[in-house]
């Protein structure tokens, strides 16, 4: 079944901060195999700049999935989360994220397209600190994939 | 941010260090831990092949995070990286042995974007297996 494209536009309210602690961007590291001392070492990352540890690239994508939670599980949209898989991910950087920012994120559904029986849906994850500064932004598309005979 | 490349030091074709991440089951049971993303796709051999998957599957993001390691280890500070982009068209299937998988990715400067930002857009190729498991593959670099 089609999605509703009137849902294009809609944004859900933020979510509860997020408070990035050192040591989950550690374990997030060592998971990725990652040795980069800036994501580790307090010095290394200030000697950079930074005003303490930063996350790798792709750390906040935990924290924009978890909101776009929201849509994916709001019941009047009525996604199929079995049938779903991950088509793309894009983040746009205002800054990297560092241990000790408390992060929350605005979804939006940007895109809503069928094509060839799979739902397409674009969403939007807006990544503010707590002074209200945008840090990232993180676009995510889902796609649905069509109930086939066997499935 | 205080990338370790100059932007006049590159050119289009700039190719930047190849690197290989090996992938094990234990690679992904850590990865699921500590994104939060306990998708039994990426643990669950029975499941994964029950929803028409050849095996167990490594996390797109976690190939996403490997493919960016490539730029990241480059620029050295990886705050260099304004945006990354990715299209998943193929999975990396993990097998249950001894040596799981493999994905390789190699990088190349294909445009430089901005004399004053002093922005590249670099192009990722990921492979495993012989096939590409990442499309559209691109990050803007802020050199110094």
């Amino acid at each position: 079944m089609a999605l509703d494209p009137s849902f294009v536009g809609r944004t859900y309210p933020p979510t509860d901060p997020y408070e990035v602690g050192r040591e989950k961007i550690r374990e997030f590291a060592e998971a990725i195999g990652d040795t980069n001392p800036a994501y580790t070492d307090t010095e290394a990352a200030k000697a950079l700049g930074h005003p303490d540890v930063i996350a790798p690239p792709t750390f906040v994508f935990a924290i924009t999935f978890k909101d776009a939670g929201q849509v994916v599980g709001d019941p009047q949209l009525g996604l199929d989360y079995n049938r779903m898989v991950h088509g793309d991910q894009k983040f746009a950087y205002t800054r990297p994220v560092h241990a000790g920012d408390r992060l929350s994120v605005t979804s939006t559904i940007e895109a809503i397209k069928s094509m060839a029986g799979n739902d397409i849906i674009d969403i939007r994850g807006d990544v503010h600190d707590e002074a209200g500064e945008h840090v990232v932004t993180a676009f995510t598309k889902l796609v649905v994939r069509a109930v086939t005979e066997e499935g | 941010m205080t990338a370790k490349i100059s932007y006049d030091d590159v050119e289009v074709g700039t190719e930047l260090p190849a690197q290989s991440f090996p992938v094990s089951r234990a690679t992904l049971v850590r990865y699921a831990g500590a994104s939060g993303d306990f998708n039994p796709i990426h643990w669950n051999e029975k499941f994964a092949k029950e929803v028409g998957l050849p095996d167990v599957i490594a996390h797109g993001m976690f190939t996403m995070a490997e493919a960016i390691r490539v730029v990241t280890d480059w620029a050295g500070d990886p705050a260099a990286v304004a945006e990354y982009g990715v299209r998943f068209t193929k999975p990396v299937v993990v097998p249950n042995d001894e040596t799981g998988a493999l994905i390789e990715v190699s990088a190349k400067v294909a445009a430089k974007l901005d004399d004053e930002a002093r922005t590249v857009r670099v192009d990722l190729t990921a492979t495993s297996a012989g096939q590409k498991v990442l499309g559209m593959s691109r990050a803007v670099v802020r050199l110094a």
